[in-house]
């Protein structure tokens, strides 16, 4: 008899065991794949706002209308910020007015030392947008203590501005670029 | 028995201790609770502690809070080039680990004199070091210069890079050490308060003023008043000594919150100012006695407000700019100002000599007039809060040095110690390279680029 109780006991322990681990499994799957989707709205909004302002701001009023210059010393030249620096500043506003994820632009090439891949994920996510055109790239890091999922989108070259100042600027490592290249990425974090 | 005696002795001493530090801490007076020497920015209010230690026991957090209370505006106004959210991305979690850029109090700690670098407030030397160590790597320039000159004046500012950032340095390079349209922009409060007026304003003459005739008002008062731009833009005498919502009775000595109805900009950055801070915390007013600068031993208890510069009822900004200062001020700079330059230019202009806007008064470097776009106009004004031009002294040089000189020789005389104490008399006996390295670096670049075109 009681031998029969604590086999018994021991099934439903290990049965409870499997459960649990295959409702975990399913949970850390289900809040992974929770956090891909926030993560690609994110991109989707941030894209659809760099195209509006690239396309009906900055490309109408300086190539169409020529009314207005855009520069990067946009306050200094009275001109309008490069669509590049426009996505960089609203980044830094939303961190700032503490918005509960980060991202920002990061290239291979970039004119600014500050914006080359410094974390491992940031390395590995950026040659693999370059390896893979039209790709995204997942994953998971920890920094400063804290677990983040971690999203990159490749940065494509769509006109010839883009192309223009990445390989006129006197700062830009490469100067080859052609439309239709991936010039960079994008990152999304989100603290998991 | 003896140690009974002991124990009253010692339960005497630490009541009457506890009181003094209590009827202390209520009080007025608690330099005792001061941990030590305050910086030059902070002294003069340091006896109000709750303006930073907000709660008795608050940290950092509450500490940055009160920091951006005060010089949030300010960080703003001179773009800030390495702002706060620029340190809390996720992605410099391990550069905040070393030196925790996001906070002030990171580098600026209060009540440790032993950290001020000269610049009023006290600064660790090297902190450029733990993001941009690998500087060489791409500006040779910077192979042999040491971390801690980073700060050195005419190269790099942490907060205020407007006048030394590469492509700026790059565009002045080639500028005259005196341009040929020399001058300030003109003042223009009058104009702008007749076009936001919704009606034309009436010239008002001694007739027309409006202080209550029981008074006995004397002549002078009224005949300086009518002078004035006060007079002439329809400010009478209720306007400024019985302001509604400030006072309702008239008042002989209005305070600066009755200049604050009209002048705003004004008040709100002479507030912020070395002169006017312990006003805004309703201190009692700041005297050259509490100075740390040397002062005129004969005027150092002259209480500071609007009018003990600008003179009631005469408001004369020529007074202003230059007698003021020098009835206080009496270290080596000011006492050399007389025999400069400078000073001949603003003797000439204000006896008709000169050209207007070419004279150059105290005022002119160190209550600037800024020039504000609203509307597609210029709103000039004068910026009474004198800490974004002081120190370090390249902050100077967006809104004042390069009014009237190139940008090579302003760096090169803001480096020049000598110079300074003497007023500019003489041109400046060192130069600071980054002209001279950034332009190498920019014809380098561009003639790399060619070469990567022709491949």
């Amino acid at each position: 008899m009681s031998q029969s109780i604590v086999r018994m006991i021991g099934l439903s322990v290990a049965l409870g065991m499997l459960i649990s681990l295959g409702f975990g499994c399913t949970t850390e799957q289900g809040s992974t794949m929770h956090l891909k989707r926030m993560a690609d709205s994110l991109y989707a909004v941030m894209a659809a706002d760099r195209k509006i302002y690239s396309k009906l701001v900055v490309n109408r009023l300086v190539n169409e209308e020529a009314v207005i210059k855009a520069s990067e010393h946009w306050r200094d030249d009275r001109a309008l910020p490069l669509p590049a620096q426009m996505f960089r500043m609203a980044a830094e506003e939303a961190m700032d007015s503490g918005a509960n994820f980060a991202y920002s632009l990061l290239s291979l090439w970039p004119i600014n030392p500050q914006n080359k891949p410094r974390t491992d994920m940031e390395k590995t996510g950026l040659k693999y947008l370059m390896d893979n055109p039209g790709k995204n790239y997942y994953g998971e890091e920890s920094l400063g203590g804290r677990r983040y999922f971690t999203a990159l989108y490749p940065d494509v070259a769509v006109a010839d501005a883009c192309v223009d100042c990445h390989n006129d600027h006197k700062d830009s490592p490469k100067s080859d670029f052609e439309i239709g290249d991936t010039m960079g990425g994008v990152i999304i974090r989100i603290p998991m | 028995m003896a140690s009974r005696r002991a124990w009253i002795i010692w339960c005497s001493f630490a009541l009457a201790g506890s009181g003094y530090l209590g009827s202390t801490l209520l009080g007025q007076d608690k330099t005792v609770y001061v941990p030590g020497t305050t910086s030059d920015g902070h002294y003069q209010i340091e006896l109000r502690c709750d303006t930073c230690h907000a709660y008795a026991f608050g940290g950092g957090p509450v500490l940055q809070k009160r920091c951006l209370t005060c010089h949030g505006e300010e960080l703003q106004r001179i773009q800030d080039s390495h702002p706060r959210r620029v340190f809390i991305d996720p992605r410099n979690a391990d550069r905040i680990a070393d030196v925790d850029a996001s906070q002030c109090i990171s580098c600026h700690k209060e009540h440790r004199p032993e950290m001020d670098r000269g610049m009023g407030v006290t600064l660790p030397v090297d902190f450029c070091f733990y993001c941009h160590e690998d500087i060489a790597e791409d500006r040779l320039s910077h192979r042999d210069v040491p971390f801690d000159t980073c700060a050195d004046a005419g190269c790099h500012n942490f907060h205020d890079n407007s006048g030394l950032y590469e492509a700026f340095l790059v565009k002045n390079a080639e500028a005259p050490d005196t341009l040929d349209i020399a001058k300030v922009p003109k003042r223009n409060a009058a104009e702008v308060r007749r076009m936001v007026n919704k009606r034309p304003l009436r010239r008002l003459t001694r007739d027309d003023h409006d202080a209550p005739r029981y008074l006995d008002v004397e002549e002078q008062i009224i005949l300086d008043w009518e002078e004035t731009a006060h007079a002439k833009s329809e400010v009478n005498c209720m306007d400024c000594h019985q302001v509604a919502g400030i006072t309702n009775e008239w008042r002989d000595n209005p305070e600066f919150k009755a200049c604050n109805t009209c002048h705003k900009m004004e008040v709100s950055g002479y507030i912020q100012g070395k002169h006017g801070m312990r006003l805004a915390l309703e201190l009692s007013p700041m005297t050259p006695a509490q100075a740390r600068l040397p002062m005129k031993k004969k005027n150092r208890d002259n209480a500071m407000g609007c009018t003990s510069c600008h003179r009631s009822h005469r408001f004369d900004t020529v007074d202003a700019a230059v007698k003021a200062c020098l009835k206080c001020h009496d270290d080596q700079h000011s006492k050399a100002y007389k025999a400069s330059l400078h000073f001949d230019l603003w003797r000439k202009e204000n006896e008709g000599e000169g050209e207007t806007g070419r004279g150059v008064s105290c005022a002119t470097c160190h209550l600037p007039r800024e020039v504000r776009r609203h509307r597609g106009k210029d709103i000039v004004r004068v910026q009474h809060n004198q800490n974004g031009n002081l120190r370090p002294n390249e902050t100077m040089i967006r809104d004042v040095c390069l009014r009237c000189h190139g940008l090579s020789f302003s760096l090169d005389a803001l480096a020049d110690e000598s110079l300074i104490r003497n007023n500019f008399k003489g041109g400046p006996a060192r130069h600071v390279k980054s002209i001279d390295w950034a332009v190498a670096r920019a014809k380098n670049a561009q003639r790399d680029k060619e070469r990567q075109r022709v491949k």
